[in-house]
């Protein structure tokens, strides 16, 4: 009756736990792979203010190998102001870069459009460094039925 | 690799002063990950173009950085305002540091 109870219990916590690990890696909260790979590229303690970028990805991806992705910054792009650095971040790929973007004055629009690979459902960023040194961002999220391939 | 990619771009020919025109470019390429493993369970080695450069008569107008999450076959729009004529040079160069290159004559009436 006691291994019974037990096994019924085991097995009713198994679903759950693996149910639940998507749900929490999907949510908006895991935010550990963008803090690093910032961190990483433009140095410790910078701030990065949301806003003034606008990143468009599909909400569904049915393929993860080839995701259309296309970045805006809201930038006038003269000498005086302009975007320096676009910096495309993954939640979830096993490399947290995916492209990084260098703009100058001639650009004219600091507006590009690629395509990426995606391992998992989750949020692409994109952090603009302009010409003042100030970091800013934005991110779309894409639900991706057919995974890019990384095992 | 194959030594000679096919190579697209779009590029409009003549344009107004001041005019902002969309650059497309695209290089045939696997863009390959490093994580794949092939048919015995071996992992494939990375091999992905790094950097991408657009350059006017020797001015960089726009730069990339390729990582294993840009797709196969990498495509790009970008932006420039068009202010003077002269010759767009596009390169791409693989981590080997091999180049390819293109280029495009744009006409500012």
């Amino acid at each position: 009756m006691k291994s019974r109870r037990r096994i019924l219990q085991a097995l009713a916590s198994l679903p759950a736990a693996g149910f639940l690990r998507p749900l929490a890696a999907q949510g908006a909260l895991d935010t550990a792979q963008f803090d690093q790979a910032v961190v990483e590229i433009f140095g410790p303690g910078q701030r990065v203010t949301p806003g003034r970028v606008t990143v468009s990805i599909p909400a569904i991806s049915e393929n993860g190998y080839s995701v259309p992705l296309g970045i805006e910054v809201d930038s006038p792009m003269t000498q005086a102001d302009h975007v320096r650095e676009l910096v495309v971040i993954s939640q979830s790929n096993p490399l947290p870069v995916i492209a990084r973007f260098q703009f100058g004055p001639r650009s004219g629009l600091a507006k590009v459009s690629t395509r990426i690979r995606l391992a998992d459902s989750q949020r692409v960023y994109a952090v603009a460094q302009m010409n003042d040194g100030s970091l800013w961002s934005g991110y779309g999220h894409s639900i991706v039925t057919l995974a890019a391939c990384v095992i | 690799m194959s030594d000679s990619p096919t190579i697209r771009l779009s590029v409009p020919s003549t344009a107004r002063a001041g005019e902002l025109i969309e650059i497309k470019v695209m290089i045939q390429h696997p863009m390959e990950s490093g994580y794949r493993r092939g048919v015995m369970g071996e992992r494939i080695a990375r091999d992905i173009i790094k950097y991408f450069r657009c350059s006017l008569d020797g001015e960089v107008i726009f730069q990339t950085e390729f990582y294993p999450g840009v797709a196969a076959n990498p495509l790009l729009s970008f932006y420039t305002r068009a202010e003077q004529s002269g010759t767009l040079l596009f390169e791409w160069i693989d981590q080997q540091g091999v180049t390819w290159s293109e280029q495009a004559d744009l006409m500012v009436e």
